[in-house]
């Protein structure tokens, strides 16, 4: 089962704050132990919004609106996505992520189990377009 | 949390730091069978004091220091009766003032317990029952239905393995100099060997079982994060991202087997086709381009970076499979390399090597040598002949799906006559 470790944007993520040496190391040492676990698979940090923009829909009708966005918690500022044997080991796996904060006080990750496409789109034909281009999950 | 999701926690901790555990503990006991049952004790407590305290911050850390505590214990209560036993208590006590240092060690405890586990004085399954117990974290149970034999008989393997390491005291250490290289090659082949057969079942009616497969690749992972300036490390690691991205286009909707050519590549696991390039690339940094794996991963790069069968670069591929021979001569890396050399310059050309084959003694009972065969055959218009090639490989195959293929293909060659 693969799984994504969100973390939440925060204002100094969206002010594009380098993280102390303190947060990077305690980053690397957790990214280490996935992968001296074998439990890393991707992982990445994001520009903040001011440098990404977004597409929103009406009907037919579609408004390109560039960053930056308000509620600096409902953005992603990163991701780590894991391999686990089980949700409880992903569960586990979260409980030992550092306080991404940059400040080291409040923040969030959310964690979110990946679809494989079979799950989502009953379609055959459709399941078959999206593998075509390499996207969702596999099923092992 | 109820109690069930409680167990079913301390089970995953469990899982994910048993391995870990009883390699620490080794370096206090040295003995791999009293290692894990001192380890077991402290499961046994978790079951006990975690559903009434809470899970502790670093569950690791407070399983090993459970387990520590009470091999320090057992110690205590022998040197009683056994003075002898001083000696061995000094030992426990400079551990103890060490605790960093050790914490810090646990990688390559790891490692330590890898190449014990794997080491040559044990016969092949028991070095494979042994490690997917000790570093894999699976009950005999598992490991006995992972491979289709009683439980007993995976609970008596390792058992013995267990004695015999004691018997022939392997020490609890990373080989150096020139030993290393004969003993990492035997941690490998173990790897590999769970690896392939979970990606192709020797016997019974599936095709693959993913289970051994992601738990060979996840050891795999870890072995090149515990040793990674090993070349060939990151070629095994490589040559199993890469073989396993196909996992879920190799099988048909049916449970068939789909053959590489064949197969919907847009199915392929991006992701682990990018893991495994990336490890290709640092076996290659290290200078390990013509080391077995490496050599086998570079096959199966080609394979992953054509986007239709049409695009393969069969050339490079006989040309890596001519290193392959070279390095490791075995008749199965002929025969691959038939295949190659037929896409590359046409099936007379493959059968011309394979018909060299034909009188391989260890190829007698591999089906894979008919079924090439057949396949050559078959392209040359020799229908007859190919038929019977196709129905000899069915016969000999153990594993009912690919017999069911083979035995199709057998029938085409019917069909086909004008």
């Amino acid at each position: 089962m693969r799984f994504m470790i969100i973390v939440k944007g925060s204002k100094e993520t969206e002010r594009g704050a380098k993280p102390t040496n303190r947060l990077a190391s305690e980053m690397a040492a957790y990214h280490e132990e996935l992968a001296k676990a074998g439990a890393l698979l991707d992982g990445s940090g994001l520009h903040p919004s001011a440098r990404g923009w977004r597409v929103q829909y009406s009907g037919a009708r579609r408004t390109l609106v560039d960053g930056p966005f308000a509620e600096a918690k409902e953005l992603v500022a990163g991701y780590t996505l894991i391999q686990a044997k089980s949700r409880e080991e992903a569960v586990e796996w979260s409980r030992r992520f550092p306080n991404p904060s940059v400040d080291g006080r409040e923040a969030e990750i959310e964690v979110r189990q990946l679809y494989e496409l079979e799950e989502i789109i009953p379609d055959n034909g459709v399941i078959g377009r999206f593998q075509k281009i390499g996207i969702g999950a596999k099923k092992k | 949390m109820t109690a069930t999701e409680f167990n079913r926690s301390i089970d995953a901790i469990w899982r994910m730091e048993s391995a870990r555990v009883i390699a620490g503990l080794m370096r206090l006991v040295r003995d791999i069978g009293h290692a894990e049952d001192l380890a077991q004790d402290a499961l046994v407590a978790a079951l006990e004091q975690w559903p009434r305290e809470g899970l502790p911050d670093n569950p690791g850390a407070w399983l090993m220091a459970a387990a520590k505590n009470r091999a320090i214990d057992l110690r205590r209560r022998k040197k009683m009766t056994d003075r002898k036993h001083e000696e061995l208590r000094r030992g426990a006590r400079t551990r103890r003032g060490t605790e960093t240092a050790e914490e810090d060690d646990i990688g390559d405890d790891v490692l330590r317990l890898m190449f014990m586990s794997c080491h040559p004085v044990l016969a092949t399954e028991a070095r494979v029952a042994l490690t997917l117990r000790l570093l894999g974290g699976l009950t005999t149970d598992e490991i006995a239905r992972a491979y289709l034999v009683p439980e007993p008989t995976i609970a008596q393997r390792i058992v013995r393995a267990k004695k015999t390491l004691a018997d022939a005291r392997v020490p609890f250490e990373v080989p150096r100099g020139r030993e290393l290289a004969g003993r990492l090659a035997s941690v490998l082949e173990v790897l590999y060997l769970v690896f392939n057969e979970g990606y192709s079942a020797t016997a019974g009616d599936h095709w693959m079982r993913p289970s051994l497969c992601e738990e060979a690749l996840r050891l795999g992972r870890i072995l090149a994060e515990l040793a990674p300036d090993e070349p060939e490390v990151h070629g095994l690691a490589a040559l199993m991202e890469i073989q396993a991205s196909r996992a879920g286009a190799r099988v048909g909707p049916g449970g068939e087997p789909v053959l590489l050519l064949d197969q919907n590549r847009g199915r392929w696991d991006q992701l682990l086709i990018r893991r495994g390039l990336a490890a290709l690339r640092r076996a290659e940094e290290l200078g390990g381009a013509n080391g077995p794996y490496a050599l086998q991963a570079a096959i199966a790069a080609c394979h992953a970076r054509a986007r239709t069968p049409g695009e393969t670069d069969w050339k490079r591929i006989a040309a890596l499979y001519e290193s392959l021979a070279e390095r490791t001569p075995s008749p199965i890396v002929e025969l691959n390399r038939a295949v190659a050399v037929s896409m590359a310059s046409g099936p007379a050309a493959g059968l011309e090597l394979v018909d060299a084959l034909t009188s391989e003694r260890s190829l007698k009972s591999y089906h894979l040598l008919p079924s090439v065969r057949g396949d050559f055959l078959f392209k040359l218009g020799r229908l007859d002949e190919a038929r019977a090639e196709f129905q000899r490989a069915a016969s000999l195959t153990r594993n009912g799906r690919e017999r069911t293929l083979l035995l199709g293909r057998a029938d085409a060659c019917t069909k086909s006559k004008p």
